[in-house]
């Protein structure tokens, strides 16, 4: 077998028990929260009896063991059950919200991307002189003042004051794409801003390490040309950080934009999981956390996998 | 003459030919008082009759992604918004306390107010093009009152012996006589379904004013007229909006933004900016909920009546209504019951902040010196956490220490509310009085948060839900009230208002202490000015 062929079966089969491992990590969390789920679906109106009749009809009272396979084994054919809350089929609502967030995710990541590298690129190219220092000053500003701060900025001037954008991104399906892009302009500006920084100071760095080692200057001494280097030398080599933090920021886009949504009352995954988990709606917790590991999980697979086929000692093995 | 005048200038008013400012400054020169100036511009805005069309937004926080339309299970502020969108109650209470037909066009008591009658109005007809009749209520209360029952409601319905269906008329039977039955049955969620709902309860049919056309759980819940309304042409829009958004600074913004017309839940420390903005205005109107700090009469050391009254003299209830709700509320008096309630007596002294008397009980009651712990969260109700320091420190200009132990809002109402011996907490006040005294205070209520048992307590709220002379009832609440403040383990520093906002397009909100919004009925009650 080549030799990397082998290391990525073995990076898959890696992330595959990764998952497994994970999926009892969720099942044994959602276990040990405090408070009890017919309490908190019921809330402060709670009578003993009304307790009781809803214990009983939500099947809390089997061993954890036998509910951790029925669940696993449900989920891997599709079934992720039905929310105990509103008794609706969890991977119909999951599906929808998951479609918002990845439209989200994937817009966001279409700007701020490509942005990024390119302004990367830009600091790169004009290294310690001022286009390099306001690239930086202003992506590590964005990075480090909290999203909800600039969400609440940029709702107050540019919704409140200039109504170029609104500040409720619902979006639903009746609207066109034009709509919903209108309405999660400021969204994926916030989001822009936040995961700017991290990529563009990690191809900037990237770059720059790969552009003062020897072998570029080697390059340059046999009279490659400038593109033929960044090609053939440079770009390989810089490539396996840059898909990595991007990656690792593709999955932030993914899982970990709840503030945002809250924010800006956007109808994705992260409110989903929060709402169900203040009522310890257990199925759509660890439906919710199942797919945020996957993605996790699956998107530093892509990273690694790419990092492997673009390392030229991995590929041209002695 | 006077009158004339000002009324034909309210007509104008109406039809926006003088602005409303002026003429209540020309009422004022006349010598009207303000409030008869203003009910003479809404008999006149009424006549001018509303405007119709249109699509309401309101933009309100207490919505989640678990919700359902089941009325059962609707326990915050969203749901209970879709069901007065699309369902109806067999009674309703007006702003004003009393009791209005709705699904049931006429009620009898026997004179012993156990037996109720209610006449069930004919022509009224469900979404789904059911005709609604008497069994359509019986099954419906059997749903929220049988033993399998997960309603928020089931606590209410308790008492009833029996139902029993006779042509147009629905009767109850009552284990015990209650006077207030008709009070009851305006809870939120008794809304009528067909079939009481059993088949499938989540499915939004009923009879109300709107029809259900999106419902996405924690985004937004859409409802067009409803043509066939049996109440006529009364709603004035074309169609109305839930759009749920939590966030309270989102909310206030997509006010100012036009996005949404009517938000509730503003926070007091920003109503006075909202209300200073242009185009919004924020609707105030004190309720009968209120923040507590509730301790179990029966524990130690709460267990120890002069050292319940010393915590009592120990709070300042100014300072938490001046600094907790920034004015957007009123004092409490260890009561559960405010003048917003009917048959209240409000010559009942008020308790004030008194350091002398708390330090006087406080060596009355012997206590060790030990802190005395105070559970807090701000799940509890907003600013607790707040209100506990405040608390604590005039609690300490009295020699009492108290210690203040900050809980996680996780859990607040199951592992720290209604089993510590001392928290803070929030209740949102019941129609009555009867039903927030039975709810809460009677020594069997499964939330006797306080574990308050007093016989005579019990015997006379017993003796006032037999009695159907107002007067007689009033005296027997007074005396109620006076043995729960002396006696109880409730120390009541405010009442919270509600707090919406409104946008200058939409006219016709009324004020009503009920619960947010118009208690509900802002896209019937309001329309586009």
């Amino acid at each position: 077998m080549h030799p990397i062929l082998k290391l990525l079966v073995q990076r898959i089969a890696l992330s595959l028990l990764l998952l497994l491992a994970a999926s009892a990590m969720i099942f044994i969390g959602t276990q040990i929260l405090p408070g009890d789920v017919a309490q908190s679906i019921l809330g402060q109106s709670a009578t003993p009896e009304s307790l009781a009749n809803l214990r009983a009809e939500l099947g809390l009272n089997e061993p954890a063991l036998t509910r951790y396979f029925d669940w696993l084994f449900g989920a891997l054919q599709g079934d992720l059950g039905t929310a105990l809350t509103n008794g609706r089929d969890i991977a119909e609502s999951l599906g929808a919200r998951l479609k918002n967030t990845l439209f989200l995710a994937f817009w966001a990541a279409v700007i701020s991307v490509p942005l990024a590298i390119f302004l990367g690129l830009l600091a790169v190219r004009y290294q310690n002189r001022w286009p390099d220092k306001l690239i930086s000053a202003v992506t590590l500003t964005s990075i480090s003042i909290p999203e909800f701060l600039i969400g609440y900025v940029l709702m107050y001037f540019i919704s409140v004051k200039l109504g170029w954008f609104t500040s409720v991104s619902t979006i639903y399906d009746s609207m066109s794409l034009g709509e919903k892009l209108s309405a999660i302009a400021l969204p994926v500006t916030v989001l822009t801003l936040v995961v700017l920084a991290h990529m563009m100071r990690m191809t900037r760095a990237a770059i720059l390490n790969v552009m003062q080692s020897a072998y570029i200057e080697t390059a340059e001494l046999k009279g490659l040309s400038m593109f033929n280097i960044i090609r053939k030398h440079a770009f390989p080599n810089a490539i396996a950080p840059i898909v990595n933090v991007v990656m690792l920021n593709l999955a932030y886009l993914v899982v970990g934009v709840v503030v945002v949504e809250v924010v800006f009352v956007y109808p994705g995954m992260g409110q989903y999981l929060v709402d169900h988990v203040s009522k310890r709606d257990v199925p759509v917790v660890q439906a919710c956390g199942l797919i945020f590991a996957a993605v996790y999980i699956g998107l530093n697979m892509v990273a690694d996998i790419v990092s492997i086929l673009a390392n030229p000692r991995l590929r041209h093995p002695k | 003459m006077m009158n004339n005048e000002l009324k034909h200038l309210a007509a104008r008013v109406a039809r926006k030919t003088v602005s409303r400012r002026d003429f209540l400054g020309r009422a004022g020169a006349l010598g009207v008082s303000a409030v008869a100036a203003n009910s003479l511009l809404a008999d006149a805005v009424k006549a001018a009759g509303p405007n119709k069309g249109g699509h309401l937004v309101q933009g309100m926080g207490g919505g989640e992604s678990t919700n359902t339309l089941d009325p059962a299970s609707t326990a915050s502020q969203v749901p209970f918004g879709n069901l007065r969108h699309f369902g109806e109650t067999l009674v309703g209470v007006s702003e004003n306390g009393e009791l209005t037909p709705r699904l049931a066009e006429n009620i009898e008591a026997s004179d012993d107010a156990k037996v109720w009658t209610f006449k069930i109005r004919k022509d009224v007809e469900f979404h789904n093009g059911k005709t609604m009749d008497a069994n359509d209520v019986m099954r419906t209360m059997e749903r929220h009152s049988n033993e399998e029952s997960k309603s928020g409601a089931l606590g209410i319905m308790k008492g009833i012996e029996s139902m029993k269906v006779d042509g147009d008329n629905f009767a109850i039977t009552l284990n015990s006589p209650n006077a207030d039955l008709p009070y009851l049955l305006a809870d939120y969620h008794l809304v009528i379904q067909p079939d009481g709902g059993f088949e499938n309860p989540g499915n939004g049919v009923g009879t109300g004013p709107y029809i259900v056309e999106v419902d996405e759980p924690g985004v937004r819940h859409v409802f067009k007229k409803n043509p066939n309304y049996w109440g006529g042409d009364v709603v004035n829009y074309d169609s109305s909006e839930i759009l749920v958004i939590n966030d309270a600074t989102a909310r206030t913004a997509a006010l100012q933004s036009g996005q949404v017309h009517l938000i509730n839940k503003v926070e007091p420390k920003v109503a006075k900016l909202i209300d200073r903005a242009p185009g919004v205005s924020v609707k105030n109107v004190a309720g009968r909920g209120h923040y507590v700090f509730i301790m179990h009469c029966d524990t130690a050391p709460f267990d120890n009546n002069e050292l319940r009254m010393a915590l009592k003299y120990a709070i300042n209830r100014e300072e938490m209504v001046d600094k907790i709700l920034r004015g957007y509320g009123t004092i409490g008096n260890d009561l559960p019951i405010n003048a917003a309630y009917p048959l209240f007596d409000e010559t009942i002294p008020q308790r004030k902040h008194d350091i002398e008397k708390a330090k006087e009980h406080y060596a009355k009651s012997g206590h060790d010196g030990s802190p005395i712990v105070l559970r807090v969260a701000d799940g509890a109700f907003p600013g607790a956490v707040d209100a506990g320091a405040l608390f604590q420190e005039s609690a300490r200009a009295a020699g009492i220490p108290l210690e203040i132990k900050r809980e996680p809002n996780d859990g607040y109402w199951s592992e720290v509310w209604n089993k510590q011996p001392f928290c803070a907490s929030y209740w949102g006040g019941r129609p009555v009085q009867d039903q927030m005294y039975s709810t809460a205070y009677l020594s069997t209520a499964d939330w006797n948060d306080t574990r308050f048992k007093n016989p005579e307590f019990d015997a006379l709220l017993n003796q006032a839900k037999a009695e159907l002379d107002e007067g007689k009832r009033k005296a027997i609440y007074s005396q109620m009230a006076n043995i729960l403040r002396d006696n109880g383990g409730l120390i009541c520093p405010m009442f919270n208002d509600f707090v919406d906002a409104v946008s200058d397009k939409v006219a016709g909100y009324v004020l009503d202490p009920n619960a947010e919004l118009s208690n509900g009925f802002a896209p019937v009650r309001t329309w586009f000015a």
